[in-house]
C-alpha cells in the first residue's frame, strides 16, 4: 500500500473513532502536542495511560471483590480513571467513570459491579482502537510519510 | 518525567531534544506543575514546553513544597533562587491537597507573590470560590488545553513585567477584576467534544452538591454580566473556546 493510500486510511479512522464517540478533542490536542521534536509524544501518553489503567481496573477488581466493600477506595479509583480517561480523550471511558461514581455514591454493590465491566469493555475497546491507531501511523511513518493532522471542524 | 521518586528536575537548557542555549533564559517562565497522575503530569509537561516554559513536574505537595525550599525540616522559608514563576497544580491529591499547598504557598512570604493555578476535573463553584479567596490566580477546569496554557502564561508575564507596580499591589490585595473573555459561546451541555474550561465563581456560593459531575448547567445559569463585580473577593473569568 502506498504511502497516500495509507494516509487516507489514517484519516478515515480517526474520524470514525470521533464520530463513534471513542475519543474527543482532547485527543486532538494531544496530537497537537506532537511534532518533530516530540514525535512520539502520543505514543508515550497513551501507554502511560494503559499502565495506570490496568491497575487501577485491578485495584477496582480487588477492591469490589472484598466482603465489606469499601465504596471510598473505589471511588478514589474510578476518580484517578476518570481524569486520565479523560486527560487523554478516552470518551468512553470517562462517561463510563462518571456513571460508576454515582453508584458508587449509592453505595450500590450491584450496579458498581456492574458499572466496572462497562468500564473494563469500553477500556478494551479504546486500547485496542488507540493501538489500531498507532499501528497506522507508524506503518506511515516506516514508509517515509508524515502523519497527517486530524481536521475535524469542532 | 518522573523516574526516581517523582521529582522530575529540568534545568538544563536541552529543550525538546535540542540542544538550545537561550540568551533570555531570564526571561523564560518557569513553571513549577504538581500532579500526582502520571499522565496528567506527562501532558501538562509538554503543554507548558511547547508554549516555551521551563517545566519543573513533581508529583505531590510535599515534593513542590520540598522543591522550593519551604518543607518543615528545613524550618525556613526558602529562597526563589530556583526563580520559580508560576505553580500550577491539582486540586485532588493524596496527603497535601492543591489547596493546603496554595495556602502554605501564599503563607510564605518569599513564594506568595508567585501565581498559583488550580486545576481540577470537578468543576465545583464552592472549590473554585475557596481557592480564588485564598489567593489562586485561576482556576482550569481539567482536561488542560494548549488554550488554557497559554491564558496563564500570558498572564503570569504581565504579573512578572509589572514588579512592583500598581498591577501585582491590586492582585495581591484579591481584587483583580481582570475579565479575559466574556463569551460564553462554548458553553453547551454534556455531550460536547470537550467540556469548557471556565474559572468564573458566582457571586453567592449557592449551596452546591459536594461532587458535581454535570458542570454546564449550573454555569450556564449563574448570573454571569459582564459588568465588574463588586465582591471583595478576587473573581477571575476565563473562557477558553479555542
Amino acid at each position: 500500500m502506498e504511502v497516500g493510500q495509507m494516509q487516507r486510511r489514517l484519516v478515515d479512522y480517526t474520524k470514525t473513532l470521533f464520530m463513534e464517540g471513542f475519543l474527543d478533542a482532547q485527543f486532538l490536542q494531544l496530537q497537537q502536542l506532537q511534532d518533530e521534536s516530540n514525535p512520539d509524544f502520543v505514543v508515550e501518553v497513551v501507554s502511560l495511560f494503559f499502565d495506570d489503567s490496568e491497575k487501577l481496573l485491578n485495584d477496582l477488581s480487588m477492591a469490589l471483590d472484598q466482603p465489606n466493600v469499601d465504596f471510598k477506595k473505589v471511588d478514589a479509583h474510578v476518580h484517578q480513571l476518570k481524569g486520565s480517561s479523560s486527560s487523554i480523550g478516552a470518551q468512553r471511558v470517562k462517561n463510563a467513570c462518571i456513571a460508576f461514581r454515582n453508584f458508587c455514591e449509592e453505595q450500590n454493590i450491584d450496579a458498581t459491579l456492574r458499572c466496572l465491566q462497562q468500564v473494563k469493555h469500553e477500556y478494551y475497546l479504546v486500547k485496542n482502537k488507540l493501538e489500531t491507531l498507532l499501528r497506522l501511523e507508524q506503518q506511515i511513518v516506516a514508509a517515509g510519510g508524515s502523519i497527517p493532522a486530524t481536521e475535524m471542524g469542532f | 518525567m518522573a523516574m526516581n521518586g517523582g521529582v522530575t528536575w529540568r534545568r538544563t537548557e536541552k529543550i525538546d531534544g535540542f540542544n538550545f542555549s537561550p540568551t533570555d533564559t531570564a526571561e523564560e517562565v518557569h513553571v513549577l506543575a504538581v500532579d500526582d497522575s502520571l499522565v496528567d503530569r506527562k501532558v501538562i509537561e509538554r503543554l507548558l514546553r511547547i508554549s516555551s516554559c521551563k517545566v519543573t513536574a513533581v508529583d505531590s505537595g510535599i515534593r513542590a513544597l520540598q522543591f522550593l525550599g519551604l518543607d518543615e525540616e528545613k524550618n525556613n522559608d526558602g529562597f526563589n533562587d530556583l526563580k520559580v514563576d508560576l505553580i500550577i497544580t491539582d486540586y485532588c491529591m493524596p496527603g497535601m491537597t492543591g489547596y493546603e499547598l496554595l495556602k502554605k504557598v501564599k503563607e510564605s512570604s518569599v513564594f506568595r507573590e508567585i501565581p498559583v493555578v488550580i486545576m481540577s476535573s470537578e468543576n465545583v463553584l464552592a472549590r473554585i470560590d475557596r481557592c480564588l479567596e485564598e489567593g489562586a490566580e485561576a482556576f482550569i477546569v481539567k482536561p488542560v488545553k494548549l488554550s488554557d496554557v497559554k491564558r496563564i502564561k500570558d498572564y503570569t508575564t504581565r504579573e512578572f513585567r509589572a514588579g512592583e507596580g500598581e498591577e501585582k499591589e491590586r492582585s495581591r490585595k484579591g481584587i483583580n477584576k481582570r475579565k479575559l473573555r466574556d463569551s460564553f459561546d462554548d458553553l453547551s451541555p454534556s455531550p460536547s467534544p470537550s467540556p469548557p474550561s471556565i474559572l468564573f465563581p458566582s457571586p453567592s456560593p449557592s449551596p452546591t452538591p459536594p461532587q458535581s459531575q454535570s458542570p454546564s448547567p449550573s454555569l450556564a445559569s449563574a448570573p454571569s454580566s459582564p459588568s465588574p463585580l463588586d465582591s471583595p473577593t478576587r473573581r477571575l473569568k476565563m473562557t477558553i473556546s479555542e
